[in-house]
């Protein structure tokens, strides 16, 4: 395939990449989930026992932080560029 | 027998014979340096050597044991590594401070005594000072000064209280301390503020993204990793570390995730990293403090290569900002690699160097029943994949395209990259060469267990699949250029109301007494000299010129004529015969 000079040179400017790529991502996500039903667990806390605990308190928290960061922290301690100058 | 010297003579005396060497021979001689101080370590018998007995105090400078000689080894690695990073850089103050800034930590680790401790703890703040000032920006110069004022006040509090210490105990041996009392406390203090801690942190990210590109890479390593090897040696166990290092672990996230400039954004999450050991030294069993002094091994790789990462790129295109930079691994393909794998380790992915060491700190929490604990260390593990693990290479080399083209990184740091990302992927698949090493036998630990793998890799990309959602919907806080104020508030802005109070207070006090003694008093006595001859005879003159029936309006004329007889000196004659009478007259009815 020949593409136009200057024009989706690199990897990740094809559509069609980012799309392999993410598929690929979500291929990864559903055979962890699925794994997760054919492993012995050796659990430390009873919580772990639960069935997909990992990825719900992971993408649970991921959302917080961000959302914490973004629109409680960023107000408070948000300032201009020459703040200190 | 080879002669050995104490480890961190090879490096100062290295660092000083530097400027001495031209060329090329600078560049072997600066790679030889940590093979030579490697080659002296492993030679050095363990228990203490190098004791010097002086002013009746006995110092050791060569304490090896399996917790020093540990530091020793990653030290030199890093040395190594960093020196290769750095090659190109034509400046010789650099190799010189980096040099013997890499030898004060070593001085520091092997030291067996806390009066040489000190000694090398205070060159370490120096030497890092100059790194900063390297960089030769007013930014870098102003934060450096700041970085000088906070280490002198931590050396300041650990002088104190070694002082009080060797009066407590009447000696000088550092080894365990326990927290009892305030010369221990002091000492604590003095090493918890070159660990950064909540608050005592600031000068952390303040200090380290404003030095250069590679002095960088050593900062990142020595200052911190010295005082987790410092409080692993003095406090282990000491209960209120846990605390401490489980709250470093998690405040600097959400600033991480709102930063702009992608070395603070690394800066805050060297806190993070370093948060993990502290909290592991806190617990204090033999698994922790195997957790904390592993991680210190991993962590000086994987953190060097972000650093390194980002160094090059801004050595590339003079930008570090998330707003300014993007798009780069279209022209920086191995710098964007390695970046990744580093990001990958940190965030601790399996088969990769930190999740080897990280989960060993974890378990000993849930071993010693620290739910509380067991769960912000989770939640600071997320927030390590948020910003180290994604946002730094997501910003940097993906993202929005700046259009900026630029060329690789220069030779000697694509290679100084590739063997840190090498040692990454190593030590994560070759665990058990690292735990051989550690400070107390590995027993009953198993970072490969099927659960544990699939957990961890769950909880993290479960985690990334949030971040792509809330990228595609918007809703991840966008780049943004900006600052965030942090506690170094207190003390940036604290110290301009200082200065606004002694402006106001002092000047102000000037001021007062220019008006009283300058254009007050003195125009009163010049006045009062000038004047008071005219006044004195004006007020006998009056009576007398109401007596002679003088009028209102030849009064008023008489008065000034007075007055300006007074001041030039000139009398009428009969003004002053009259007064000359009455003179006579007092001097008569006095007499």
């Amino acid at each position: 395939m020949k593409e136009k000079a200057g024009e989706e040179k690199y990897l990740f400017e094809k559509p069609r990449n980012v799309k392999i790529a993410f598929g690929y991502f979500l291929g990864v996500l559903a055979a962890l989930l699925i794994a997760e039903f054919f492993i012995h667990k050796h659990v430390h806390l009873p919580w772990e026992e639960w069935p997909v605990f990992y990825a719900v308190f992971g993408f649970v928290t991921f959302v917080l932080i961000v959302f914490a960061a973004k629109y409680i922290l960023r107000p408070i301690v948000g300032r201009r560029e020459d703040y200190y100058d | 027998m080879i002669d050995v010297v104490p480890p961190a003579l090879v490096f100062i005396v290295g660092g000083l014979v530097v400027p001495l060497i031209k060329g090329k021979w600078k560049s072997a001689f600066l790679l030889l340096l940590p093979v030579i101080g490697f080659i002296n370590l492993i030679n050095i018998p363990e228990g203490a050597n190098f004791v010097v007995s002086a002013f009746g105090l006995k110092f050791i400078f060569g304490r090896v044991d399996r917790l020093s000689l540990l530091f020793g080894y990653i030290y030199h690695i890093i040395a190594f590594v960093a020196l290769l990073y750095s090659l190109h850089v034509k400046d010789d103050l650099q190799h010189v401070a980096g040099l013997i800034y890499c030898g004060s930590a070593l001085g520091v680790v092997f030291a067996g005594d806390l009066l040489s401790l000190f000694v090398f703890w205070e060159m370490l703040s120096v030497c890092s000072a100059i790194l900063i000032w390297s960089r030769r920006t007013t930014a870098a110069t102003l934060a450096g000064y700041r970085y000088v004022l906070v280490h002198a006040v931590g050396g300041l509090c650990l002088l104190t209280g070694i002082v009080l210490y060797l009066k407590e105990t009447g000696s000088l041996e550092f080894g365990y301390i326990g927290l009892n009392g305030t010369a221990s406390l002091l000492i604590m203090l003095g090493f918890g503020i070159n660990a950064a801690w909540p608050v005592l942190h600031t000068w952390l990210p303040d200090a380290y993204p404003e030095s250069t590109p590679t002095g960088t890479v050593f900062l990142s390593v020595y200052t911190t990793k010295t005082a987790v090897y410092t409080l692993a040696r003095g406090f282990a166990g000491t209960e209120i570390l846990i605390w401490i290092g489980a709250i470093m672990t998690c405040f600097p996230v959400f600033f991480a995730v709102i930063e702009n400039n992608l070395r603070r954004v690394l800066s805050y999450s060297l806190i993070n990293q370093v948060g993990y050991m502290v909290c592991g030294v806190g617990i204090g069993t033999q698994l922790a403090i195997n957790g904390a002094v592993s991680h210190v091994f991993a962590h000086c790789i994987y953190k060097a290569l972000l650093f390194m990462s980002m160094g090059a790129v801004l050595h590339r295109t003079g930008k570090i900002n998330c707003t300014a930079v993007g798009g780069l691994y279209r022209t920086m393909p191995i710098t964007a690699i390695c970046c990744i794998i580093a990001a990958a380790s940190i965030s601790g992915f399996p088969f990769l160097s930190g999740f080897v060491t990280k989960s060993m700190t974890i378990q000993a929490a849930v071993e010693n029943h620290l739910v509380i604990i067991w769960f912000l260390l989770m939640v600071a593990s997320i927030g390590v994949l948020e910003h180290a693990g994604i946002k730094v290479p997501y910003f940097a080399f993906f993202g929005h395209d700046s259009g900026l083209r630029p060329k690789e990184a220069p030779l000697n740091m694509c290679v100084a990259m590739c063997i840190s990302a090498f040692l990454c992927i190593a030590i994560g698949l070759f665990p058990n060469v690292l735990y051989k090493f550690l400070p107390y036998p590995v027993v009953d630990f198993v970072p490969y267990s099927a659960f544990h793998v699939v957990g961890m890799a769950e909880l993290l990309l479960f985690s990334a699949l949030a971040f792509v959602l809330l990228l595609a919907a918007g809703v991840y806080p966008p780049e943004k250029r900006g600052i965030n104020v942090d506690a170094d508030w207190w003390y940036r802005k604290g110290g301009k109301l200082f200065y606004y109070i002694m402006d106001k207070a002092l000047n102000g006090i000037n001021r007062v007494s220019e008006r009283i003694f300058v254009g007050g008093l003195a125009g009163y006595l010049g006045r009062f000299s000038r004047n008071s001859p005219a006044r004195f005879q004006h007020s006998v003159m009056s009576p007398l010129w109401s007596v002679t029936g003088v009028n209102a309006a030849e009064r008023a004329v008489k008065k000034k004529a007075l007055y300006h007889a007074s001041r030039v000196g000139t009398f009428p004659i009969g003004l002053v015969g009259v007064v000359s009478v009455l003179f006579l007259a007092v001097l008569f009815f006095i007499s």
